[in-house]
């Protein structure tokens, strides 16, 4: 350390901290400590800040980027032709950009997986917070935790190598891909989401009220439908909320069951949603075709934008409730 | 406290990384002057370069050949660091136009030039071929179609496999997305351009050609290298669709991609040497790799 001294005499100015601390005065290290801990203090709260930051500034780019984007295609096609057009021929001779097959199909697959995935999701709720012991609960819990886990490939490529020619057999159908096929798969997928939130939900509920509902000479039954459930229904409509957010926003596994041909939906028809229109022709597309895709992406990011604040609302309400 | 001063340590060491980083650069300056006072050095290095191709290459056109075009350039500029080829997809006709406006020092077509669009002093200059295969599911019986059996199939007039030689089951047209070039080159030969009634419409080949094994009503087109036996290819009009009757021209559906350049037009070095990288014997496996059939 001393020869390094010698060699390079400015350096110690460059790091007062060190000359302080070739002074073997115990104090002099106790201060240097606080100083090195206070630097850090400070360095860690301003990582924090910039990460917090980061998030913000994704959020602003991504918004900023999807209007500048998104706008100049629908002002070139017309707002009412490309939200009320039913035909979608983007690479025709006369191209036409009408996505109403693509949003009433996201609407539709949406509000079918809901159907399906609700109650059902809502029911292993219930099994998981209110009927089933803790040691079958401890086993049925990881596995629904799990479904949140798989990748979203993964549900394609089973719907698509098993759904879609069962779809064809039990229905005796030409084709698999349809809308049921996704409408299935979306079910399973937002399966998780819901009754993780719900089974959160349920387990808030004050035990004194089932307890008086039981003593009134209601069945356990009963009791979870009269008094658990409604009591913790914005936890589980906070559930579905997330579970329409999943559905809405999922592109890789519909596009592999759906078919994507740019139909009306129909359950048995293969359909395009508004995720996989985007997906499926964004690699070769070009000119005003390119441009109509961001603008779909951009419908699509109000949606999800709707539904957060949705979400947000229903959450802020259950807040105020208790 | 043993940590603090090991930290401090490395700083200095640090520190004296930094001292000598500086007085060397500092050298390198004094030396700059000795490099400057010999300008011969420079001087070479300057011919070596003019030797070197360099230079803009600007081309574009049909968005089939994107991928055949796209590998010469990727081969052609790893070989020539200093010229910088471009490639705008806008499609055949844009590519045709803007070699005869002289936009595009090469257009790129993935058809023949037009007589008249030849009389007006273009030439066209075939680079590679494109060959679609036509396939079915393997439990198919069917083995032959014409093209206007293909056609009818396409666009829904056919509607049972019965009517062209097959089981009696439903035909579903299993295709590539909007934008595609097999989906371009398909519909453009066959002529069901935008006539089509897709049942699936997927965004890779492979996805075409899993979709059409999996589903024994299927009929589904691909790139003729894509093509594997977990489907059967039949033949167009008794051709059986191989890289052999593409380059001879006996299987119909194919395509010719095409340079398009202007007669008399001065062309640069290295759009003329990229032209000729890309005719050369060398391209034919950067071809193949595309899913294009080279010339033979």
């Amino acid at each position: 350390m001393d020869m390094e001294q010698v060699k390079n005499p400015p350096k110690g100015a460059v790091f007062p901290a060190r000359a302080g601390k070739e002074d073997p005065r115990k104090s002099a290290g106790r201060s240097l400590r606080k100083m090195v801990r206070d630097l850090v203090e400070q360095i860690m709260n301003g990582v924090f800040f910039a990460c917090g930051m980061a998030a913000i500034l994704a959020v602003l780019l991504i918004t900023g980027y999807m209007i500048l984007a998104g706008l100049p295609a629908i002002g070139q096609i017309g707002v009412t032709e490309f939200l009320f057009g039913t035909r979608w021929a983007s690479t025709a001779a006369d191209p036409q950009f009408g996505i109403l097959p693509f949003i009433l199909t996201s609407a539709w697959g949406t509000l079918g997986a809901i159907l399906i995935g609700v109650p059902i999701g809502l029911f292993t709720a219930v099994f998981l917070a209110k009927v089933a012991s803790p040691r079958v609960a401890g086993m049925v819990r990881p596995a629904v935790e799990l479904l949140a886990g798989i990748p979203s490939v993964v549900y394609g490529l089973i719907g698509m190598m098993v759904l879609v020619p069962a779809m064809m057999d039990i229905f005796d159908l030409n084709n698999g891909t349809c809308l049921l096929a996704a409408i299935l798969v979306l079910a399973i997928m937002i399966l998780p989401s819901i009754s993780s939130v719900s089974e959160t939900a349920l387990r808030a509920v004050p035990r004194e009220y089932e307890e008086a509902s039981l003593a009134l000479g209601a069945t356990w039954i009963e009791t979870i439908f009269k008094v658990s459930i409604p009591a913790a229904k914005s936890g589980i409509v906070a559930g579905v909320v997330l579970g329409v957010g999943r559905a809405i926003g999922e592109a890789m596994a519909v596009m592999m069951v759906a078919g994507n041909v740019a139909n009306m939906p129909q359950l048995f028809k293969s359909v395009t949603f508004l995720t996989t229109a985007v997906a499926k022709e964004m690699s070769y597309a070009s000119g005003l075709q390119r441009q109509a895709l961001f603008s779909i992406a951009l419908v699509l990011f109000i949606f999800i934008m709707i539904i957060n604040a949705l979400l947000n609302f229903v959450l802020k309400k259950g807040d105020s409730h208790e | 406290m043993k940590k603090i001063v090991a930290i401090l340590l490395s700083l200095c060491l640090a520190g004296a990384l930094f001292t000598a980083c500086g007085s060397q650069s500092a050298d390198t300056a004094g030396d700059g002057a000795d490099a400057a006072a010999t300008p011969d050095a420079a001087a070479t290095q300057e011919t070596d370069e003019t030797e070197a191709l360099s230079g803009d290459v600007t081309t574009g056109g049909s968005t089939s050949v994107e991928k055949v075009v796209g590998a010469f350039i990727e081969a052609f500029m790893e070989a020539n660091p200093d010229v910088n080829v471009t490639y705008d997809p806008t499609g055949s006709g844009a590519g045709i136009t803007g070699a005869s406006e002289g936009t595009l020092d090469i257009g790129l077509s993935s058809r023949a030039l037009k007589d008249e669009e030849a009389a007006s002093g273009l030439t066209g200059t075939t680079f590679a071929l494109d060959g679609i295969a036509v396939i079915v599911n393997n439990e198919n019986t069917v083995e032959d179609l014409t093209l206007e059996q293909i056609k009818g199939l396409a666009t829904g007039e056919i509607t049972n496999w019965s009517e062209v030689g097959g089981p009696d089951a439903p035909v579903v047209l299993i295709g590539r997305e909007a934008g595609s070039g097999t989906r371009d080159g398909f519909e453009s030969i066959v002529d069901v351009e935008d006539a089509c009634k897709y049942e699936q419409e997927l965004n890779s080949t492979g996805g075409v050609i899993a979709a059409v094994a999996s589903n024994p009503n299927a009929f589904g087109y691909a790139s003729l290298s894509a093509v594997e036996d977990t489907v059967k290819a039949v033949t167009v009009g008794g051709v059986a669709a191989t890289e052999e009757t593409v380059q001879d021209g006996s299987y119909q559906i194919q395509r010719p991609f095409v340079f398009v350049t202007k007669d008399g037009a001065q062309q640069s070095e290295a759009a003329k040497a990229f032209m000729e990288f890309a005719l050369s014997a060398d391209a034919a496996d950067l071809i193949r790799n595309a899913g294009a059939v080279p010339l033979a």
